[in-house]
């Protein structure tokens, strides 16, 4: 007969080296993401504090954006990047929500599953090509039909371009937000003999009201960040001159930082302007994380009463 | 006396009740226009996508129907539209592409388990938890700066200044959130029965990990990094920061691997600085560019598609 000592039933070291391994790399891993994060902040803080220390407070308020002649006029580029993330809101946010309605309450299953990939291919179609249908046909085609004055690199085209981006980024995020009621409403509304529709307007909308919120705000967020579409499609050159016409041209906050990031060797040299382009970064990161920590935290909240 | 309730009046009168109770079916005007209201409101966003694959076509049909070969096969050219192509902005596509994978991928899912799998609600996973969540907020222009001052600078003893790797480490910072949120959800998604019953019989943790839980997750893991993937095969705003090549670049007679350590550019830079140039031969260039791109990340979601339906379990 056969007896198996302590020893043979124990783990072999071995096995548990390798566990003890693994939660190492594991818990390495997720430093690294901290690390980019510290990076990220490093980076930018330290050149963009020399650009806040060094610049003269005229050249902060002067015609525009010229940050090769020393003049860095940041309201001009705050006033654009709000009336394109406006425009962008007009266009994306009936046609967002309206889709995540239409998807969470009305649609067949089988149009659901339709639906949702081509939503998602929508999301993944690059910023630049956004751009380049911005200057080839929003622009000539479409706005140049109801206004004979509009110049060519116009911010309300950019709007659009970026508008029509984040689609599907609020879809998805309302979408969630409204699958997350929870059926009994649905039914309870049902059964005391209300419509369709009015369950949807007075108890489904309302009940996930504050998600719909968070997803405005991620949607104007990242419309903020969005820099291809108008690069291309109105912030052309690296100056933009202070106009409040949403017809004309001008650039934002992230067109100015691709355009000086298009010539960071040439750009080193000149006063400010290389720093210049890490405060614009330091700006938008501020913003944009500001915003995005708020729909975070109405997002959770709607998670934890449901 | 007459009485009044005879089964047949009795009869008579329920009917009558009873028809006049039922409402006649009406017209449910405002559900109806509500929901075509929606239906056009979806409409719209699909439509648009139509839109802009005809208009990229049309517009960049002189040059997919007269010189298709050479615009694929073509380097960037300053000097003339008609000898410009995208084959250099392909081949640092996909080189990117590949380098973003090799280090997102690993840190991302790692990560991913770490949060799900060894967490156990510390400050430490809570700080990981909530600085994912913000980073995949940052504009990706942000991390062209990351990019510029690290991985270009700070680093360049192993990035050897700006190039594919440079690229690729920044787009693999910028898909890193994406990658660690998917991949939570695909392992929060494996049911808990199936950890137990492993721990059951005396599998390690890694075991438990290596031989079940990843397993069964990698079929949404997958779905989600090839998605982001294609986010990254996108994105011009960063790689500009980071001093892609907007020209022509001599690879020189330097092999493949050579030249990911060589001056790069990327298929949606090349369309940006098509759509830079003037002129309609420049354009019909950028249309014909977008629908090189849009092919690729169509055939990329495709792919994503088909990892989900495929291997997708139901638990």
């Amino acid at each position: 007969m056969t007896t198996i000592s302590a020893e043979e039933l124990q783990t072999a070291s071995g096995r548990r080296l390798r566990s003890s391994l693994a939660r190492w790399m594991f818990l390495l891993a997720s430093a690294i993401t901290i690390l980019i994060s510290g990076l990220i902040i490093w980076t930018i803080a330290s050149e963009a504090w020399t650009f806040a220390s060094q610049v003269a407070a005229d050249q902060l308020q002067t015609i525009g954006w010229f940050p090769r002649r020393g003049m860095f006029d940041i309201g001009t580029l705050i006033l654009n990047s709000a009336q394109i993330a406006t425009v962008a809101m007009v266009v994306a946010v009936p046609s967002g929500l309206g889709a995540a309605i239409y998807l969470s309450e009305y649609a067949h299953p089988r149009v659901r599953r339709i639906m949702k990939p081509t939503l998602e291919l929508l999301a993944s179609v690059p910023s630049v090509v956004l751009g380049v249908f911005a200057i080839s046909f929003i622009t000539p085609v479409v706005l140049s039909k109801f206004f004979d004055d509009i110049n060519f690199f116009n911010k309300l085209a950019a709007g659009i371009g970026v508008g029509l981006l984040v689609i599907p980024l609020i879809a998805s995020i309302s979408e969630d937000a409204l699958r997350a009621v929870p059926r009994d409403l649905r039914e309870a509304s049902a059964g005391l003999g209300a419509r369709k529709v009015t369950t949807a307007i007075r108890v489904v909308i309302p009940a996930a009201l504050s998600g719909l919120m968070a997803a405005i705000i991620v949607g104007f967020s990242r419309a903020i960040g969005e820099t291809m579409v108008v690069t291309i499609a109105s912030g052309g050159g690296d100056t933009s001159l202070f106009q409040t016409s949403i017809k004309e041209s001008g650039g934002t906050v992230t067109s100015a930082m691709a355009a000086l990031g298009l010539g960071t060797d040439q750009v080193a040299g000149d006063d400010l302007a290389f720093q210049s382009l890490y405060f614009l970064g330091a700006l938008l990161f501020i913003i944009t994380l500001a915003m995005n920590m708020l729909g975070n935290m109405i997002v959770r909240r709607m998670q934890e009463r449901y | 006396m007459r009485i009044a309730s005879s089964p047949a009046d009795i009869a008579i009168r329920t009917a009558k009740t009873r028809q006049s109770l039922q409402r006649r079916p009406q017209a449910d005007l405002p559900g109806t226009l509500f929901k075509w209201l929606l239906i056009s409101f979806t409409g719209f966003a699909i439509a648009f996508l139509g839109v802009l694959i005809v208009v990229m076509v049309n517009d960049g049909w002189s040059v997919l129907t007269g010189r298709l070969g050479g615009f694929l096969s073509n380097g960037f050219s300053q000097r003339s539209a008609q000898d410009a192509g995208v084959w250099q902005g392909i081949v640092g596509s996909v080189q990117i592409g590949i380098a973003t994978a090799l280090f997102a991928i690993p840190v991302g899912v790692a990560t991913a388990i770490y949060l799900v799998e060894y967490a156990t609600g510390g400050w430490f996973a809570r700080t990981v938890e909530l600085n994912v969540r913000n980073l995949a907020g940052v504009p990706s222009i942000v991390y062209g700066l990351l990019g510029l001052t690290v991985f270009v600078k700070t680093l360049d003893g192993f990035t050897q200044g700006k190039t594919v790797i440079a690229g690729g480490l920044t787009l693999a910072a910028m898909v890193l959130p994406i990658i660690v949120i998917t991949s939570v959800e695909a392992l929060k998604a494996v049911p808990q029965g199936i950890r137990e019953a492993a721990y059951g019989v005396g599998a390690t943790k890694w075991e438990v990990l290596s031989r079940q839980i990843l397993p069964a997750a990698v079929s949404t893991i997958l779905t989600g990094t090839v998605l982001s993937l294609a986010r990254a095969l996108g994105e011009a705003a960063p790689l500009i920061l980071v001093g892609a090549a907007t020209g022509f670049i001599s690879f020189g007679d330097s092999n493949f691997l050579e030249t990911f350590t060589g001056p790069f550019t990327a298929l949606p830079v090349l369309i940006f600085n098509f759509a830079r140039q003037p002129g309609e031969d420049w354009s019909a260039n950028a249309a014909a560019a977008s629908v090189v791109i849009l092919i690729l990340v169509l055939m990329i979601n495709g792919a994503a598609l088909y990892f989900r339906n495929r291997f997708e379990k139901k638990w």
